[in-house]
């Protein structure tokens, strides 16, 4: 989902903008590695296909409809970085040519799709995709993207100050898990197809990879994700439901972690304290991404 | 369709069309800043802004009902948190969303009528932007349209057929039709792409693009630069003098 | 799956005239003029305009062999006529200023002057061609190499594009399925066969020869 201008707190808006231009300027390099500047209408036309493709609508609940992100199927057939890079630019186009997400909050959709929305699609590809659970691998990574990228735009929002009931929020999550679910399916029907028309386009990646770090990692994120989210909005939600469930007495030191009560010393107002802390959060999500994608990397070389 | 619409646009010859696009990108992007920053007199601010947009967008000889219904795409997205917000007893928030994401709308569409998209990138390179990336998006432009209609195409052809590509689909069947259809879409695509790297080495492509259009920074560049840069600003702030 | 094509002794000079290749779908037409300018490369020697086809010599050869594709949309790949026409002198190391020049001139010789600033994706297939073949003329070449140029042309376009080849001072190397378009301009032609080439001769002599029409 594309976020617009006006709806993102200003630290929010500009972090997320400040973090993105280092992101995207490792992409291009680490593109540039695979694909000479010769390569660049390669991938703008790859970048033209998926948009072409997402304008095909698939209805998904009532007044609303889905569509093809792409992330996931470019990160297959390119590549993550490749891929980041071309998410990026269609995300660029779509904000300039099309009034489709802001150009201060460019900085955020590009990290929620083009980033965490490509990289959270090929790490389970990556660690399953060559084995017996492929077409699981490719469908998990498919709805991760989605999922992580949707997630991460609600709880930028909501750490912005924009009101989400719990109600709302329910509706929303699940609208994305359908939208994520869809995703999946489509891009795994879309691989199968492409492995008859073209089997050169479909990486394979060695098999028999040690899962289990990853996959702990991987919900690490999402879980943080989502965490954020319940106790940016219901912080009081969340301790009743601990004293209801008898931990209250052990809640409290589990809440006194750095970002205690999303408070962060050096900001004066409640306001800018949470934005702050929830910035921080987000960025560790990011951290955390790289670091798994990193560590990943470094053993598939091994 | 819409790109078409904003692509003529873009070719107008009016002064603001003539002024070099890294000046123009600095003025959308104070405006876009002002704009986000203001919590106060958001209401009265927004009828200065919209005003001095529209005055931007005639002295573009943009027609200005056009400019005006194309930023209120922005819109639907925004209501829905709106709504919610009003409902939760903070119309003034409600307002907020909808209010700047329409200005920023507005405000990046004069940009992008008046700036052709390749100029646009030509000014972000100039400006640091890594070349690679802009080429990837200079080369999405090209080729958004060839594609689409293709796609388009497809689906025509398909429903033709007594398909629907479009609906979520109960059956296995057409969901694997719809995506074998884009999967040829995309080793089309995919083919085009090779058929556009042998006419670039056909033309003795060495590796590298060289940039053509220079655009110089010319006097009446400056001018622009001074008076609109600080203009966002300087409205808010006459506005909070005027209204108590 | 590419065909092989093999070429013995095959052997053309300026006055044999605009050369038709001829043959059916797959029997390497293409193929063959891909490896006029080194885009493709195979066993055996090509020399062409006097040299002899190597890695280090392509780049030069490519200056003189002008290929046009039979999709213009693909070889019109900037967003700018001008900007495309001029892709091909500003790679031989122009200046701005002088391949700007060289493209208006060429654009002008195709007809094509006001163009300058507009996106390909706006112009007709018979634009496109001409704008194509303007690209191509911007680098001097010796040799014009058209590879079904009237395929999405309508009849008048065919006739403009036509009467702007005869025009043209460069040998010519056309591959068709027009023969038609081939009569006009063509007084030699190749017979293309499953990879080989199955007869050449007089353009008439051919056609007959083969049943082609």
């Amino acid at each position: 989902m594309h976020i617009p201008d006006g709806f993102l707190a200003a630290p929010v808006w500009a972090g997320l903008d400040a973090a993105a231009v280092p992101a995207v300027g490792y992409m291009v390099r680490r593109a540039q590695q695979g694909f000479a500047e010769t390569r660049a209408p390669l991938l703008g036309v790859m970048g033209a296909f998926v948009f072409a493709a997402q304008m095909i609508n698939f209805p998904v609940g009532v007044g609303t409809s889905g569509h093809l992100v792409g992330g996931a199927l470019l990160a297959y057939t390119l590549g993550p970085a490749a891929a980041s890079v071309v998410m990026t630019a269609i995300l660029a186009i779509q904000a300039l040519v099309f009034q489709d997400g802001g150009i201060l909050a460019l900085g955020a959709n590009v990290l929620n799709m083009a980033v965490v929305g490509v990289w959270a699609a090929y790490l389970p590809f990556r660690l399953w995709g060559g084995g017996r659970g492929r077409k699981w691998a490719l469908f998990t990574g498919a709805m991760l993207s989605v999922l992580a990228s949707a997630l991460l735009a609600i709880a930028e929002l909501v750490v912005s100050g924009v009101k989400l009931p719990f109600p709302v929020l329910v509706v929303s999550v699940v609208l994305f898990l359908v939208s994520a679910a869809l995703e999946g399916a489509i891009t795994v029907v879309v691989m199968e197809a492409l492995e008859t028309v073209q089997p050169d386009f479909v990486h394979r990646p060695a098999a028999g990879r040690p899962y289990a770090a990853s996959a702990l990692a991987i919900t690490a994120v999402l879980l943080a994700a989502v965490g954020i989210l319940f106790a940016s909005t219901h912080p009081d939600g969340l301790m009743s439901l601990a004293g209801a469930a008898g931990i209250a007495g052990r809640a409290r030191p589990l809440v006194s972690s750095p970002l205690a009560d999303y408070e962060l010393r050096f900001f004066s107002g409640p306001w800018p304290r949470k934005a702050a802390a929830g910035i921080a959060g987000l960025l560790l999500i990011y951290a955390v991404c790289a670091m798994v994608g990193r560590w990943v990397s470094r053993s598939r070389s091994a | 369709m819409h790109h078409v619409t904003l692509e003529r646009w873009s070719r107008g010859t009016s002064a603001l069309h003539r002024r070099d696009p890294r000046a123009k990108t600095a003025a959308l992007l104070t405006f876009l800043v002002v704009v986000a920053m203001t919590r106060s007199h958001l209401l009265a601010a927004s009828v200065a802004w919209l005003a001095w947009l529209c005055l931007a967008a005639a002295w573009a000889r943009l027609p200005l009902g056009g400019v005006l219904a194309r930023a209120a795409l922005v819109l639907p997205f925004g209501m829905v948190f709106a709504a919610v917000s009003w409902a939760a007893g903070d119309p003034e928030h409600a307002g907020s969303l909808l209010i700047k994401s329409y200005l920023s709308a507005a405000a990046v569409l004069v940009l992008a009528g008046t700036t052709p998209v390749p100029q646009f990138l030509n000014g972000l390179e100039r400006s640091g932007v890594p070349r690679f990336l802009l080429m990837v998006v200079q080369f999405l432009y090209r080729y958004l349209f060839v594609i689409s209609e293709e796609a388009q195409h497809m689906r025509t052809a398909a429903r033709s057929r007594g398909a629907s590509v479009g609906g979520i689909v109960a059956h296995r069947a057409r969901f694997r039709a719809a995506g074998g259809a884009l999967a040829v879409l995309f080793a089309r695509s995919y083919a085009r792409a090779e058929e556009i790297h042998r006419a670039m080495m056909a033309r003795g492509f060495e590796g590298h693009f060289q940039p053509l259009g220079t655009f110089r920074f010319v006097a009446a560049d400056a001018v622009f630069l001074l008076v609109a840069v600080p203009a966002p600003l300087v409205i808010r702030l006459l506005v909070e003098k005027a209204v108590p | 799956m590419t065909p092989l094509v093999e070429v013995r002794g095959l052997r053309y000079r300026y006055g044999d005239g605009t050369v038709a290749l001829l043959g059916p779908n797959g029997s390497g037409k293409t193929t063959f003029v891909l490896h006029l300018n080194g885009l493709l490369t195979g066993e055996g020697e090509i020399d062409v305009c006097g040299t002899r086809m190597t890695a280090a010599s392509a780049p030069a050869i490519r200056r003189k062999v002008g290929l046009v594709f039979q999709d213009s949309e693909s070889q019109l790949f900037m967003p700018t006529v001008l900007e495309d026409v001029a892709f091909g002198p500003l790679n031989l190391g122009f200046s701005a200023a002088e391949a700007e020049k060289q493209a208006r001139e060429a654009l002008a010789r195709v007809g094509m002057a006001g163009a300058a600033g507009r996106a390909p994706y706006h112009l007709s297939a018979g634009e496109k061609k001409r704008v194509a073949i303007a690209g191509i003329l911007a680098m001097e070449p010796e040799i014009l190499v058209l590879d079904e140029p009237t395929t999405y042309l309508d009849p008048p376009s065919q006739q403009s594009l036509a009467a702007l080849l005869r025009e043209l001072p460069q040998a010519k190397i056309l591959v068709t399925h027009d023969t038609a378009f081939a009569r006009v301009l063509c007084g030699r032609a190749v017979f293309f066969r499953d990879g080989l080439i199955a007869g050449e001769g007089r353009l008439d002599d051919v056609i007959r020869q083969f049943a082609w029409e």
